[in-house]
């Protein structure tokens, strides 16, 4: 019991791990580093910005995705 | 991005998951980092490499529309903007054989004994965003997709419109390269299907991507092109969508409700060939230059490896299974999910999504924040203010991409003759690591006080040269950049001899620039940690359970005098979930939580200051409290309007949805129901209430499965106009369709007609199908109200926020910052922004609590020395600043002349431009100084041929 107790007191690691490097993944890297927490981004592909970096605009601004 | 630049994101490109071990709060994780072949510290993405390779492959960024070659960037912008060489396509790496890129490459940054890395890392959670996969249609034989060149997917028509992709935004069709003049979209392709490798979900997003390619395809070509779309619900249910719909028909984009059943080829193989039979039965065919197949969003390729490594429990249809109550968690404790990989969503949902899974993490979390980060040390700064200015300007030749055109060595000389510069340089690399150390040499050696770099573009390098000023002790402001890349090198390749004049000109008006420049003071604000959430609905409730989870305390005020707003009269969620059981615990969680102070019966009245340091009045009966904040989230909610039509109010079986969910939590036996009649958007999508309410036909479809599964015999119908059963909510609809629930849809000029007779309510309805009226005598009706805005008024105008034209909140930005104001340190959750389902609701607020915790975690914030500055002696108070001012951030003070909360100021200059009397000044980019680097351009005619 006292030793669950002291397992349970540990403090977690202040870092998280971000599997996916599209504008979720951005996002939650973002939210989480700006918010104190180291973040490692990992994406497959050599560069970050997944699908949205595909799209030619968005609506329904018709903004430009990039 | 500012992702790839933040010192606290550790960006790995190439890598992959292997392996997990540990639980939450202690995971140890291995990645493997697969070899790029280029060092990143070296390139410096000039691109030489991939000139220079012979080797062309199908780019897929492209849907291999287009070439690339085997030492390649993603694209143009990517993040890192580092080369890779492709192992599978690679001349060397296959066969042993070219190495041009290693002879070329300037930098010698080419590693072709380049290993795979393996990592280790300990984190506290994980979260999971893989993406999607877009349906692969190839099995769909009646669409000829893979045998008819002009039948192309969604995704690969994104590539076919954007100016940076195959096309160079010069649409073209793939069989003869010529402009469409006609383009049809088809919906649902993989989506709402029973039969095939299909989902019988609906993908969310297709219709809207379908009417934005429409629309783009209008405005990229020429003249009026037949824009059609062929569907079968239109679900244009997100904020502003309808409106954008009903925008894209008024531009003549055509919509076909039908499924055409056969594309064949177009004559000589080029276009398609429809055929379908039209709402009277009749048969069509017309030929299309372009068929574009809006295909679903299936989940990510390797969803079930990924899912395998983090011990996840998948759907059944491959996306990660989580409950409508705490939508971001993984079936695994610690491991967290947004994105495509919860369920098929649009952008904003998306980032909607990533920050409430940011926050959900951080909670888990909180006592360890800013362990693991290193504290940011700033040098002293030396006063060079009063000193003669010397300058010192660093030319760069970014390889040959500068020299390659300009003469470096003309422009070098050139710039010793210019006044105050007193050091002169020419770098090959002006960002390289090395440079960073040469300038900074160069400024203590010289004492040079001012720094010009003659190279490319501020927006990419400013924040390097601004951290290199600070490293040698100088006031960051005072370096000014020339781009004498993309805007002159770039464009102008083929006249070296007018370019190097130009960059002569660009170096001499930057250098006028930068003596006049001041240094800039940067202040920093204590931040108060506390926050305020306004409404104490679910929204309001989660956000402040989650700020308060996370260590701030909360002030949590509700209007009413009790806590949950509209979902107290809600029975269950899409998924089925008890609403009730969900919604005790969670008051409960707010009222006992040590951090959380409830005030039910409280009006908010005044609020004073800003970003980190509010002060709101709250008045609570008679006596009035004042709350001190950094942040605030407004959760105000929404509200059902009173039908005005239908015999509403006339007879006790007519009810809305929350009047109908309310009767049956009262008492309300479905077994004494023999007909259930629901009309759906009553006051919505109307003139004078143009949106969608998102919510009804889902809550509509609930309703009816709930008379229909209590009594089999009862004869339920549903008369709608589009069934917008978004995402897995289609499901439900397709459930009630085979349980015999009829679904009769009428259009907004032939609405149902309900009358009372004899004590009984009639319901009267054209059946299009028919053709002939349809008749119920319903025991109960259901009527699918509208959702309004709060009276968002008085609070928007005490918190300087934005509000819409129908009162609803204005987000920041639609896509990108979908739950922050405009105004710094407020966020929003919940209805107030737009009609939304629980789930939905409860994200947001996750995420307005993500964001809000950002603000905060700082003791103190830190303020941009570029901010508005206003001259009273010329100030006349006209007002123009304070309305054109996008973020609020001017005042009139007790003078009534302009002020400027530089706390809130963004420097963006609107008001310098405004001012009639020239009595604002934006620090940095005075009028002085704009006006001595023009007056620059024309000063030295001798420079020019």
């Amino acid at each position: 019991m006292a030793r669950k107790a002291k397992v349970e007191a540990k403090a977690p690691v202040g870092a998280v791990l971000v599997v996916g490097g599209g504008i979720a993944g951005i996002q939650s890297s973002l939210d989480l580093a700006n918010a104190g927490f180291k973040v490692w981004l990992v994406e497959k592909g050599p560069g970050i910005g997944g699908v949205m970096a595909r799209l030619d605009k968005t609506f329904p601004t018709n903004d430009c995705a990039m | 991005m500012e992702c790839g630049r933040h010192s606290d994101i550790e960006l790995l490109p190439l890598t992959e998951l292997t392996s997990v071990e540990g639980s939450a709060g202690d995971f140890t994780v291995t990645l493997e980092q697969k070899p790029r072949y280029v060092d990143p510290a070296l390139c410096i993405a000039c691109g030489a490499c991939a000139e220079k390779c012979p080797k062309s492959v199908k780019n897929a960024f492209d849907e291999g529309f287009a070439d690339r070659k085997a030492a390649y960037i993603l694209y143009e912008q990517a993040v890192p903007l580092k080369y890779a060489l492709d192992p599978d396509h690679c001349i060397y790496l296959q066969k042993g054989k070219c190495r041009a890129c290693e002879k070329i490459c300037p930098t010698q940054a080419i590693r072709f004994d380049d290993q795979p890395k393996i990592i280790k890392a300990h984190v506290g959670a994980i979260l999971a965003a893989p993406g999607f996969k877009p349906f692969n249609p190839t099995v769909c034989e009646p669409y000829g997709y893979g045998v008819i060149p002009d039948v192309v997917t969604g995704m690969e028509y994104e590539r076919l419109l954007s100016s940076s992709g195959p096309c160079h935004g010069h649409l073209t069709r793939p069989s003869d390269k010529t402009e469409p003049r006609s383009v049809a979209w088809l919906q649902c392709v993989g989506s709402r299907t029973t039969t095939g490798a299909g989902s019988p979900a609906c993908s969310s997003v297709c219709c809207m991507y379908a009417l934005k390619q429409a629309v783009m395809t209008g405005a990229h070509t020429k003249g009026a092109p037949d824009l059609s779309i062929f569907f079968m619900d239109l679900r244009t249910h997100g904020k502003g969508f309808e409106e954008y719909g009903e925008s894209a028909k008024a531009k003549g984009v055509k919509l076909i409700r039908c499924r055409p059943h056969s594309f064949l080829p177009g004559p000589e193989g080029k276009g398609v060939d429809i055929r379908w039979a039209d709402e009277t039965g009749q048969e069509q065919r017309r030929t299309f230059d372009l068929a574009v197949l809006s295909v679903g969003l299936a989940p990510p390729r390797d969803a079930s490896d990924l899912a395998a490594k983090l011990g996840l429990t998948l759907d059944e249809r491959g996306f990660a299974k989580t409950s409508g109550f705490d939508p971001t968690a993984a079936s695994k404790p610690g491991v967290f999910v947004s994105g495509c990989f919860h369920s098929p969503m649009d952008i904003p949902t998306s980032v909607v999504m990533a920050s409430a899974a940011a926050s959900a993490a951080a909670k888990t979390l909180a006592q360890s924040r800013g362990t693991l980060i290193p504290a940011k040390v700033t040098p002293p700064v030396t006063d060079v203010s009063g000193e003669t200015p010397r300058v010192g300007v660093f030319v760069c030749s970014c390889g040959t991409n500068i020299a390659g055109v300009v003469d470096v060595a003309g422009v070098v000389e050139y710039a010793r003759t210019l006044p105050y510069v007193a050091h002169v340089e020419n770098n090959l690399f002006s960002c390289s690591q090395d440079t960073q150390g040469r300038i900074i040499q160069a400024i203590r050696d010289q004492s040079l006080n001012r720094v010009v770099i003659a190279a490319c573009t501020p927006r990419t390098h400013e924040p390097l040269f601004r951290e290199t000023l600070m490293a040698a002790g100088l006031n960051k402001y005072l370096v000014e950049m020339a781009n004498i890349r993309n805007q002159n090198s770039w464009v102008h390749a083929d006249e070296p001899e007018a370019a190097t004049t130009k960059a002569k000109d660009l170096t001499r008006m930057a250098v006028a620039r930068v003596v006049r420049l001041k240094p800039l003071v940067e202040k920093t604000l204590s931040v108060n940690n506390a926050a305020l959430v306004l409404g104490a609905g679910v929204a309001g409730m989660t956000a402040a359970l989650d700020l308060a989870d996370q260590g701030f305390p909360v002030t949590l005020v509700e209007r009413a005098d009790c806590l949950g707003g509209n979902a107290r009269s809600l029975r269950t969620t899409s998924r089925g979930e008890r609403i009730a059981d969900f919604l005790s615990d969670l008051a409960l969680k707010v009222r006992s939580h040590d951090r959380v102070t409830v005030l039910t019966e409280a009006n908010l009245t005044h609020v004073e200051g800003f970003v980190g340091h509010f002060t709101s009045t709250v008045r609570q009966g008679r006596t009035s409290l004042k709350i001190e904040h950094g942040a605030a989230i407004l959760a105000t909610g929404a509200v059902q309007t009173r039908p005005k039509e239908y015999c509403y109010g006339r007879h006790p079986a007519i009810m809305t949805h929350l009047e109908m969910d309310r009767a049956l939590t009262e008492g309300l036996d479905p077994h004494t129901i023999h007909e259930a009649v629901f009309i759906q958007c009553v006051g919505s999508r109307e003139p004078a209430r143009p949106w969608c309410s998102r919510v009804c036909c889902t809550h509509a479809v609930k309703l009816a499965l709930h008379f229909k599964e209590k009594n089999p015999n009862c004869r339920v119908a549903v008369l709608y106009r589009d069934m917008r059963t978004y995402g897995e909510r289609e499901l439900l609809y397709h459930k009630a369709r085979k349980l015999g629930v009829l679904f009769v849809r009428y259009e907004l000029g032939a609405k149902p007609r309900v009358s009372i007779k004899n004590g009984g309510v009639r319901v009267i309805v054209r059946d299009h199908v028919l053709d002939r009226d349809l008749e119920f005598r319903p025991d109960v009706l259901g009527l699918a109200a509208a959702i309004a805005p709060p009276d968002t008024d008085k609070v928007s105008r005490m918190f300087k926020v934005s509000t819409d034209a129908h009162g609803w909140y204005q987000e920041a930005h639609v896509k990108l910052r979908p739950v922050d104001f405009a105004t710094d340190g407020v966020f929003l959750a919940g209805m107030a922004h737009g009609p939304k389902a629980l789930d939905e609701a409860l994200a947001q607020a996750q995420a307005a609590a993500a964001r809000a915790a950002q603000i905060l975690c700082q003791t103190e914030m830190t303020l941009s020395g570029i901010t508005a500055q206003v001259a009273e002696a010329k100030c006349v108070g006209c007002k123009m600043c304070v309305t054109i001012c996008p973020f609020k951030a001017i005042a009139m003070n007790d003078k009534n002349l302009a002020e400027v909360n530089e706390a809130m100021c963004k420097g963006c200059g609107l008001c310098t431009g405004s001012c009639r009397s020239s009595a604002i000044a934006l620090r940095g980019f005075t009028d002085q100084d704009l006006m001595a680097q023009i007056g620059a351009m024309f000063s030295d005619q001798e420079s020019r041929p």
